[in-house]
């Protein structure tokens, strides 16, 4: 199990790498397909059929959203020189990710071993289930009668997002 | 589009929005439940409107329809929630209604409203975005 | 540990994109490439050997679930991860229409 997570973890790292330096837009939209097409198998892997069918579609129409975008704009990459800003930009980045490698280091020694999870909070809403929502879907029963205020402020983030794009996209700019 | 794409779509709408209804009913007995459906709904549509493009839609300014539904089911979910703070244990997000036998179709007491109704919150949210990129396209130049 | 360093790695590329690009499109890409790597993150951490998926039937006997709470927390974050990088391509379009360009050094140059 844990070879073949690596595997489609590797695959989706090369898709990453690809999409940033791909030097046409429209195959770096198509490359970050593959890593949300390859997430959908990791999530069927990891025992989460919910998951994999929300990602499925929304990645379809994250995709359909990022063509229509890219097709009819200049598509090709802005040519990278190597300036100072350039050698900055890049130096931060590293400097980022050192002080981030160093705190996962620290924070990967809490962790399990894939597969030797054990409940904690997740317990009381695992054990006889049945009594206390009556749903046969622990995730929905979850979302919605244990941690319903989530699933308020998600369904209030899906509205606020609407009708920000409504907003941008209707104002009249100042040519 | 050509005429085999148009045809092809007419025919396979119907079936994905069965499907995406059956996900949303079953949200509480299989996997799915309200965001994965309404998400497959949005998709019916939006397989509809870039098989026939938006001209024979007449689609001109008319995302009110999706916001429209979009906020009342919004609604509906929060007046749902208020009930529960005046029956039973008093507490917000109570599932007050008979949670039934386990298993069957009626049963698990409000999930399956909420369900019905955050798909179609969900479904109504990525039209009105949809619409929106298809419609301000033009207007914008 | 493996699979988690490996995730690491995925946030890693995600925010060297985000650092180091000029293009908006391929920012809004690194952003989604960061909150997928967060997803498999997540849902590693609550995978149980021998378990089976979080949903009662009455075929199996005495099971044991893998942890639906990541699961669920995960489930929001995908659609709300849907909402933004439709916000970012809207916020997109306007830059693009009114500069006529991606690149977000030219933009700030090209103030008003």
């Amino acid at each position: 199990m844990e070879l073949t997570i690596s595997i489609l973890l590797g695959f989706m790292i090369i898709g990453a790498i690809f999409a940033i330096h791909a030097k046409d837009l429209l195959s770096s939209v198509i490359a970050a397909g593959i890593v949300g097409y390859s997430l959908v198998i990791c999530f069927l892997l990891l025992k989460a059929p919910d998951l994999a069918i929300v990602q499925i579609v929304v990645e379809t129409i994250t995709l359909i959203i990022m063509v229509a975008v890219v097709i009819d704009s200049t598509r090709e990459e802005l040519k990278v020189k190597i300036d100072t800003q350039q050698i900055i930009n890049i130096s931060l980045a590293l400097i980022f990710m050192l002080v981030l490698v160093f705190f996962f280091a620290r924070a990967i020694e809490s962790l399990n071993p894939l597969g030797q999870h054990t409940l904690r909070m997740a317990s009381a809403y695992v054990g006889d289930p049945a009594a206390k929502t009556g749903s046969a879907n622990l995730v929905t029963g979850i979302l919605f009668d244990f941690r319903g205020y989530d699933t308020l402020g998600e369904a209030t983030i899906l509205f606020t997002a609407a009708i920000g794009v409504l907003t941008i996209l209707r104002i009249k700019g100042k040519k | 589009m050509s005429l085999i794409v148009k045809k092809v779509a007419q025919l396979i709408t119907v079936f994905i929005f069965l499907y995406g209804i059956y996900i949303i009913v079953h949200g509480h007995l299989t996997p799915g439940g309200g965001f994965a459906g309404g998400a497959i709904l949005a998709g019916a549509y939006i397989l509809q409107i870039l098989a026939f493009g938006r001209d024979p839609l007449h689609l001109k300014k008319k995302e009110t329809g999706a916001s429209i539904s979009e906020s009342i089911s919004i609604l509906t979910v929060l007046i749902l929630a208020v009930v529960g703070l005046f029956i039973g244990t008093k507490v917000f997000f109570n599932n007050y209604l008979p949670s039934g036998k386990i298993g069957e179709l009626v049963s698990a007491g409000t999930i399956p409203l909420y369900n019905i109704l955050i798909g179609i919150e969900v479904a109504a949210a990525l039209l009105t975005i949809f619409l929106a990129l298809i419609i301000y396209k033009e207007e914008i130049e | 540990m493996m699979v988690y360093i490996l995730s690491f790695i995925l946030f890693l590329v995600g925010l060297y994109g985000i650092i180091t690009r000029r293009n908006l499109i391929k920012i809004v890409i690194s952003l989604s490439i960061m909150e997928f790597s967060i997803f498999i993150l997540l849902v590693l951490i609550g995978y149980i050997d021998g378990g089976i998926a979080p949903i009662i039937t009455d075929q199996v006997i005495n099971p044991t679930y893998v942890d639906p709470l990541p699961q669920a927390m995960v489930l929001t974050a995908i659609v709300i991860g849907l909402a933004t990088t439709a916000m970012l391509m809207a916020i997109a379009i306007r830059l693009y229409r009114k500069y006529g360009t991606f690149d977000i050094r030219e933009i700030k140059n090209l103030k008003g």
